[in-house]
């Protein structure tokens, strides 16, 4: 077993790969009452045409997610009731890369790890069961759909990517998962859910070395084969259009404006583009700078403003966005500025304190036990470790996020997504 | 382990510590305890509002920014609470331990500076609230109290409690009401927040790496110019032991498609003070409090009368109420079932399960407190309102030794005050 120290953080993990493929990282808390677990599948909305033994499958949109809602059905009833009647609050979620289920608890955390570790891995679907969830998810499609923040950052995706699967929503169309059957969400759960595409991540007062044993016991004990996956055609730099709009149910123009960043590369290189990325958005339109107080006296964006970088395998971008009366105008006046910065620099006093006061935002992230096992999980599947970021944030200075800027903050490379209020909406 | 201490640093100004080296962050809060007034209440709400746009050193949000960005990205929230029939305001801030910054500087001393400087050294204009400032965040907040109306099931509940505390300070909404902020000019705000200073309870809080006393020579200096003052009192709340002869109904009609049947229930003394809170807390978690509540399971589940329901407690004020969404036409059938389940829980009729594994949860839920430093500070906020040390630990406790016939008992001392249902405008 490995043991890795991150000092400047306070941190430990201790990390281990198992016979069977998976690999187990534990953060040992101590001083802590609760146990937090998070067993992860490299596996999302965006994994759709896949290999497996030498065979290509299309699989329906939203497969990865239905997956995740059968996944809770045991042969003896249901997990989630299993969990809860053991004090855990469990969950799951899945996003574009990967599919997650987690639960928390302060009282009997082996046996609820045993309980998650089970459900997991052992499929069990019926014709029924699976026909009756269709209705169900088709109801929360139609629910996000009713969103206009979803719908906002789902029309900007099929503006900035032309081939790229990130276009697809996770939970799919109620067209798309028409299709699913029993079948299909077994070969998606035998591509995809061996132990060798997992990490299982886990925070608070408990032994690594137990935590493998346990894994060893429920978990299969030998690696199958893990599914190749196809992300369509190599994408251009260029965002595939410039402007997205729709009218919806809103009182206000709602807005996500985007710019497309160069895919990421797995490892280091990948996890120091994310720093420049978040360190490019807070030099450019972040909290402190000029610009966003200008937005924000003009009445252009008000506290609903949020802004970040993203990255899946095969595609990554900045995002901005909120509520505004005119986004065209918070599109030009980001434009400018940043050819601004291309012009003069990042004001080095500015740079200072964003840098100063990103780094201790992402330390003081690292109290939640679900940042550190999700984002360690994010990493783990990245090629990286979640908790080499002060090391890497040391390597950065004004110059690399100045031409991060330069590249990727341009005319070509932007589209801007935009719900408008229908005309029920503006009398 | 962390350790808790309460001490009083002028008459009526109390800084509790809680000295703990598990998190990455310290957290603070300065909160003024005001009585619960139709008439103050409003001004009361829109002053931490105003403080955090700027002050006399920092006068607007650009540099206030700056200002938490050079102590490593801290963050300073506006908060206004309702405890009893206590108004709490102030702030709730977060801030980079001391024990992680870069270059070993402290970061708690200022926090504590900038804490202080945004209660006690406005910006002004003329001597008063900057009318800008005023106006806007006037705005904010009748959008606030608006904004409730749109969320049924949080406003059913919020109008039970205006309609069952009619005649009591409990029956004023923490935000106040959208014609006493109209009213509200910086003259009249400014006279509001002299008071206040002078005559309000202070709450300091930390919780953190820092020594006690460090924290109280920092809180002391930032409070340097804070009026001195004998009549600051923590305000009373009165509690109303029974219900009337006959439970009240009230009706309204809104525009909407599905109905709120909200029950409020006095608990005949049962308060926090008392011996038998306890069974009251593992009375209301069994009834609506969890997943695996009676009205979770049974008439939300197994009946599918309702698409939610669910009880909660106010716990100074001796209240229980129920919340619960269903069919305008399903009303006397939803409401038989919601008493009947009550009546047995009376004749302490409880399945060894259900009230193990409420147990287990309500536990669950105290211990993961100490978890989180925000629902640590809420915790003890509650308990300093109500004059109260009992600590997590001795509350849960208290809650293994509940047993059936306690829960019954206090279940026998429920009674019905007033019923609430909003229905549509047709039918």
């Amino acid at each position: 077993m490995e043991e890795l120290t991150f000092d400047r953080v306070g941190e430990r993990m201790y990390r281990q790969k198992l016979e069977n493929g998976l690999t187990v990282c534990v953060f040992p808390k101590p001083e802590f009452q609760k146990g937090y677990a998070f067993f992860a599948t490299n596996y999302g909305g965006m994994d759709v045409r896949f290999c497996l033994n030498g065979v290509w499958t299309d699989s329906p949109a939203g497969v990865a997610h239905y997956l995740e809602h059968k996944m809770f059905d045991t042969k003896e009833g249901n997990a989630l009731q299993d969990l809860a009647a053991n004090g855990a609050s469990p969950n799951a979620f899945t996003s574009t890369a990967i599919t997650g289920y987690y639960f928390e608890s302060t009282e009997k955390f082996e046996e609820n790890l045993r309980i998650l570790l089970s459900f997991v891995s052992q499929p069990w679907f019926t014709q029924e069961s699976v026909d009756k969830e269709r209705g169900i998810i088709g109801q929360e499609i139609g629910m996000i759909q009713d969103n206009p923040d979803w719908k906002v950052f789902t029309n900007l995706m099929a503006a900035l990517y032309q081939y790229h699967p990130i276009r697809l929503s996770v939970a799919g169309s109620v067209e798309s998962i028409a299709q699913i059957t029993p079948d299909t969400l077994y070969a998606c759960h035998k591509a995809f859910y061996d132990p060798a595409n997992m990490v299982l991540c886990v925070a608070g007062p408990v032994e690594a070395e137990r935590i493998c044993q346990i894994a060893r016991e429920i978990l299969p004990k030998e690696a199958g084969p893990i599914a190749g996956r196809d992300y369509g055609p190599q994408e251009p730099e260029q965002a595939a259009q410039t402007l997205i709009e729709e009218t919806m149910a809103v009182s206000t123009p709602i807005f996500q404006l985007g710019y497309k960043g160069d895919a990421p590369q797995r490892g280091e290189a990948g996890a120091r583009q994310e720093l420049l990325g978040e360190l490019a958005c807070e030099a450019l339109l972040g909290n402190s700078t000029p610009l966003y107080a200008r937005l924000y006296r003009e009445g252009l964006i008000n506290r609903n403003f949020s802004y970040g970088y993203e990255a899946v395998p095969g595609a990554a971008f900045l995002a901005a966005g909120g509520e505004s009366k005119d986004p065209e105008a918070v599109r030009r006046a980001v434009q400018q500025k940043a050819e601004r910065i291309v012009r003069e620099g990042v004001d080095p006093d500015l740079w200072r304190r964003i840098k100063k006061g990103s780094y201790g935002g992402k330390v003081r992230s690292l109290n939640s036990f679900e940042t550190l096992c999700i984002g360690q999980a994010q990493s783990f599947f990245a090629g990286s470790d979640l908790l080499d970021f002060p090391r890497l944030f040391d390597t950065i200075d004004k110059a690399d996020v100045e031409n991060l800027i330069a590249r990727w903050v341009t005319p070509e490379r932007t589209a801007l997504s935009v719900v408008r209020p229908g005309e029920e909406e503006s009398k | 382990m962390s350790e808790v201490t309460r001490r009083e640093l002028m008459p009526g100004v109390w800084l509790r510590c809680i000295h703990t080296g598990k998190f990455k962050s310290a957290y603070l809060s300065v909160t003024l305890m005001a009585p619960l007034r139709a008439e103050t209440a409003a001004e009361n709400a829109l002053i931490p509002a105003v403080l955090r746009q700027g002050t006399a050193e920092h006068p607007d949000l650009e540099s206030l920014s700056a200002a938490l960005d050079e102590l490593y990205g801290g963050a300073i929230e506006p908060v206004v609470r309702k405890k009893g029939e206590t108004q709490c305001v102030g702030f709730v801030a977060s801030f980079l331990d001391d024990a992680y910054t870069l270059e070993g500087e402290t970061v708690l001393e200022g926090a504590a500076a900038l804490l202080g400087e945004l209660l006690l050294r406005p910006y002004t204009q003329d001597g008063f609230f900057c009318p800008d400032y005023t106006r806007g965040e006037k705005e904010n907040l009748i959008g606030r109290i608006r904004g409730q109306m749109n969320d049924k099931r949080r406003y059913a509940t919020h109008r039970l409690v205006e309609e069952m505390c009619r005649e009591e300070a409990f029956g004023v909404d923490k935000l106040g009401d959208v014609a006493h902020v109209e009213a509200i000019t910086p003259q009249s705000l400014w006279q509001r927040y002299q008071d206040l200073l002078s005559t309000a309870q202070i709450e300091l809080y930390y919780c953190g790496s820092a020594q006690p006393e460090r924290v109280e020579q920092a809180m002391r200096r930032a409070l340097e110019g804070l009026p001195q003052s004998q009549e600051r009192l923590c305000p009373e709340c009165e509690v109303a032991l029974h219900a009337g002869a006959e439970p009240r109904y009230v009706e309204e009609r809104l525009d909407v498609t599905q109905g709120k049947l909200a029950m409020g229930f006095r608990t005949g003394g049962i308060t926090c003070w008392e011996a038998d809170y306890p069974a009251l807390t593992v009375l209301n978690a069994l009834f609506g409090g969890t997943t695996m509540s009676r009205l979770f399971l049974n008439v939300r589940e197994k009946l599918s009368l309702c698409y939610y329901a669910s009880s909660t407690l106010e716990k100074m004020k001796g209240l229980l109420m129920v919340s619960s969404g269903i069919e305008f036409d399903k009303y006397d059938t939803a409401r038989t079932e919601i008493l009947a389940q009550l009546e047995s829980i009376r004749r302490g009729e409880m399945e060894d399960w259900e009230l193990e594994g409420t147990r287990s949860i309500l536990i669950n839920g105290h211990r993961s407190t100490l978890d989180d430093q925000g629902r640590l500070e809420e915790f003890w906020l509650g308990q300093s309102a109500a004059g109260l040390d009992t600590d997590i630990e001795q509350l849960v406790e208290g809650i293994r030794r509940v047993t059936r016939e306690q829960v019954a008992a206090a279940a026998q001392k429920l009674e019905l005050d007033t019923i609430y249902f909003l229905r549509g405008r047709e039918g």
